[in-house]
């Protein structure tokens, strides 16, 4: 296609703009909800050429139809003096841009420089599949498809004017004979997951919540590219810990007091039963207010973080939101024990939608 | 024309098309030849994409169009109903999907397009073989990028379209101004004229005072020559093409833009007229000239009504075309036309009126020959139709932020109207001083008729008109309701009152 040369010139545009706003859509979270399945829909504002035109609020213009002096139009951007039909209709509307989940995910990657992750050493696993998927003219005689050959050997015989209703036998020559052909399905096997724990306890509020829901949104994206199968689950926590699906982690509002260990003891629970660390690359994620209910549960996390979550997983980052009361001990009490910088552990503070980014990059930018 | 695809019609719409050919010149039509191909829809979009035609020069607004046209396409939001270039021959596209009387009815639409581009005056400068134009144009640009880098040209090609409305609409009639003449043969000032008089009667006829005032005004006139560009220019691309410091490709690309600019203003500024008379000729072919079969009509119908559908508020310059030919020939046919029948006041004598002329059809071809949207309003928009087609006006209820209805009163719709028309749409602009505070700067005037200027768009069009000019930019217009001056100089912009 002509077209497609134009076309590619226009997206890489588009990619730039998005590239340009994008820290503006992880902190506003418009993208969010947007998703199809595999695609999101991105508003963007209208690409143009500026030109000296007449500014559109205040230029009425001319209508036909019914209604009084002073009724509304019902209308939002009128463009007057253009039709339905005239191909050129549509004025002012935002761009609506659809990207795929990947080339997000991309152009995350690229804007806040994020290392590709080294996978845990481990070869994916995959499986095959053989599917039947088409009709091909040559193949093994084994495959051969009955009823599509007879088809060909009738029509053939039919415009050849050599079939006879009275005695219709058909003889199928090589060129009617159609076979069975197969396609080879490499079907990933889940082989990453990431375990999402979030403190719901009462000083966790609505905000605190949208920023974890944010977070965990470009993390997902980032590393569902990065693994063909991810899978999730998801703990919530206050004094004890449950798991929950997705909709609820981010909805529930509970209140009571805070054992973070109880969280931590529920996802260790996790994956000894469904994820050996030997086939599963491991990702977990905190989040909390650091509001931890005494230093005896959290000397006793320090303790299963250290002999058993960080040997089995890749990751585990811990992140800290701000809350009405300001901030918890927890993130200190992390730092001091395992190090600022320590190799399977990250910790981030996330005071506000804006440090949304800087999170993202802290907990991925280690490409483990 | 299209490579890969068939593009030729069956024979079962060729055989539509020439008999539709035919009774369309019968009917008085004439139409440079006519080519028509059958496209699928992913084609049609490519084509409409580039304007119509099947090559352009590489830049990414056609991509942006074509994803946009395919997205409404495949939402259902619009189909191209037909799409037809000026040219000779004459290009239209079919789409393959359509059912055959969608085909008949968009062929007689394409004959009627093509009439009105051949006989159209407004239309009579335009390049008839712009297809081979544009293709060279592609061609050039290709070229260009291979030369100077792809980046670098489409930046300019930005820079380029951003002022690709900055023409004037008239220059193509005007014959080229003639050199100044008040030099004699020698290039030396010409002495002051002098009445002739006898000689004895000279200090009388032509006593001191008046020569000195003849001087003075040749100083004057001489002080205007000096002025630079002479007259204010609406042209203003081809004043940047003589004047602007720019490189060899530079202008050659504006070049461009500006032919393709002037080629496609035309179809601007006669949109109302030019569907209004295609619409008039389809629907006159398929109910009566070639009239459609019992089975077809419906259809037909369904598809009448979508073309000239009116949205609410909007304009739809199918609807409004057509039904103001019929008004025209209605009245004409009526004989309502000429002082008695415009001095006559009761409405009730006036509705009655007839005198048999008989003259619509002559009137319409009239109309088609002399007429643009502006013109073809402000002669035959009349209260009457005004009123039968129920138009009004709305505008901005600031309080309520919504558009709302605000009158039904003839006069001010029909100001509005023509108001709306004046240069396409298009705000009126000038060069005034292209050595503005004599230190090079370019100055503008905008026209203002009561509407400003969109604000950012001017700010961001001045930064790409100091790409070109390479000097400040200035231009004076009304913002915030006082005369001000938008300047640009490179680096930032500034707004100053002016008295």
């Amino acid at each position: 296609m002509r077209m497609e040369s134009d076309l590619n010139r226009f997206r890489k545009i588009v990619r730039g703009k998005i590239k340009k706003e994008l820290r503006r859509f992880i902190s506003s979270g418009d993208l969010i909800g947007r998703q199809g399945k595999k695609q999101i829909t991105i508003p963007l504002p209208r690409i143009d050429i500026p030109h000296f035109q007449f500014g559109s609020n205040q230029q009425g213009g001319v209508g036909q139809g019914n209604g009084e002096a002073g009724d509304s139009i019902n209308q939002g951007e009128p463009q007057p003096g253009e039709g339905q039909e005239a191909g050129n209709s549509e004025g002012q509307h935002n761009l609506e841009v659809d990207v795929t989940l990947e080339e997000l995910a991309g152009i995350l990657g690229e804007e806040l420089q994020l290392p590709n992750i080294e996978n845990k050493g481990k070869k994916n696993l995959e499986d095959k599949q053989y599917k039947y998927t088409g009709i091909l003219k040559q193949g093994p005689e084994s495959l051969r498809h009955f009823k599509r050959t007879y088809k060909e050997a009738l029509k053939r015989s039919i415009a050849t004017g050599t079939y006879n209703a009275d005695n219709p036998i058909i003889v199928p020559i090589k060129e009617d004979k159609r076979y069975r052909s197969y396609r080879v399905q490499h079907l990933p096997v889940a082989n990453a997951v990431i375990i999402y724990m979030m403190d719901v306890s009462g000083s966790m509020g609505d905000e605190q919540k949208e920023i974890v829901r944010l977070t965990s949104f470009w993390i997902d994206t980032w590393l569902s590219t990065q693994y063909e199968g991810l899978e999730r689950r998801y703990i919530i926590h206050d004094a004890t810990a449950r798991e929950v699906d997705q909709n609820t982690f981010y909805r529930t509002k509970e209140s009571g007091g805070t054992l973070i260990s109880s969280a931590y003891r529920l996802a260790l629970k996790l994956l000894d039963e469904h994820y050996p660390s030997n086939e599963w690359n491991v990702y977990l994620f905190h989040f909390s207010d650091g509001d931890n209910w005494s230093g005896n549960d959290t000397a006793e996390c320090m303790k299963i973080l250290e002999s058993q979550i960080l040997p089995v997983s890749n990751l585990f980052c811990y992140g800290q939101v701000e809350s009405r009361y300001g901030s918890g001990q927890f993130l200190r009490d992390l730092q001091k024990h395992f190090g600022e910088n320590s190799a399977k552990l990250t910790t981030s503070q996330i005071k506000d939608r804006d440090s949304i980014v800087d999170a993202i990059k802290t907990f991925l930018g280690k490409g483990k | 024309m299209i490579s890969g695809y068939e593009t030729r019609l069956t024979q079962e719409l060729q055989d539509i098309a020439s008999r539709l050919g035919e009774v369309a010149r019968k009917a008085g039509l004439d139409f440079f030849d006519t080519i028509f191909e059958l496209v699928d829809y992913k084609q049609l979009n490519e084509i409409a994409a580039y304007g119509g035609f099947p090559t352009r020069y590489p830049h990414w607004r056609w991509g942006m169009e074509y994803e946009r046209l395919a997205k409404s396409y495949t939402y259902g939001l619009s189909i191209i109903y037909e799409m037809v270039i000026n040219n000779n021959p004459c290009y239209a596209y079919l789409l393959r999907a359509n059912d055959l009387v969608y085909q008949k009815t968009v062929i007689a639409h394409v004959y009627a397009h093509c009439d009105f581009f051949k006989n159209n005056y407004w239309f009579g400068k335009t390049n008839r073989k712009m297809l081979n134009q544009m293709a060279n144009h592609a061609l050039h640009i290709r070229r260009l990028i291979n030369e100077v880098g792809h980046d670098e040209v489409e930046s300019f090609i930005d820079c380029c379209l951003s002022l690709e409305n900055l023409i004037d609409l008239h220059s193509v009639f005007r014959p080229n101004p003639k050199s100044p003449e008040d030099l004699d043969e020698y290039a030396r000032p010409k002495p002051p004229p002098r009445i002739r008089a006898k000689k004895y009667m000279d200090t009388y006829v032509n006593p001191d005072e008046f020569i000195e005032r003849q001087k003075e005004k040749m100083a004057e006139e001489a002080a205007r020559v000096k002025n630079f560009p002479e007259n204010p220019e609406r042209d203003v691309l081809k004043f940047l093409l003589e004047y602007a410091p720019m490189t060899g490709w530079e202008k050659r690309v504006l070049a461009i833009i500006r032919d393709e600019s002037y080629y496609f203003a035309p179809q601007a500024q006669t949109k109302i007229l030019n569907e209004g008379w295609a619409t008039y000729w389809h629907s006159k072919m398929m109910t009566q000239l070639a009239p459609l079969s019992e089975s077809e009509i419906i259809d037909y119908c369904d598809h009448f009504a979508g073309v000239v559908a009116s949205q609410p508020g909007g304009l739809n310059p199918y609807k409004l075309g057509v039904e103001l030919l019929r008004h025209v020939e209605k009245r004409w046919n009526r004989g309502q036309f000429g002082l008695d029948y415009l001095h006559c006041d009761d409405p009730k004598h006036r509705s009655e009126w007839n005198t048999n002329a008989g003259l619509g059809k002559k009137k319409l071809f009239e109309i088609r020959r002399f007429h643009n949207d502006i013109t073809f309003l402000d002669e035959f928009l009349d209260e009457d139709f005004c009123h039968e087609t129920k138009m009004f006006i709305y505008d901005f209820d600031r309080r309520n932020n919504r558009f709302v209805i605000s009158s039904r009163d003839f006069g001010k719709i029909k100001s509005r109207l023509l108001q709306q028309l004046t240069n396409f749409g298009q705000p009126i602009i000038r060069v005034i001083d292209g050595n503005f505070k004599n230190r090079n700067e370019l100055l503008l005037k905008h026209e203002h008729e009561g509407i400003d200027l969109k604000h950012d768009a001017a700010l961001e069009t001045l930064k790409n008109l100091h790409r070109i000019w390479r000097r400040p930019i200035h231009i004076e217009t009304i913002y915030e309701e006082s005369r001000r001056r938008i300047s640009y100089d490179g680096s930032s912009h500034q707004i100053e009152k002016v008295t």
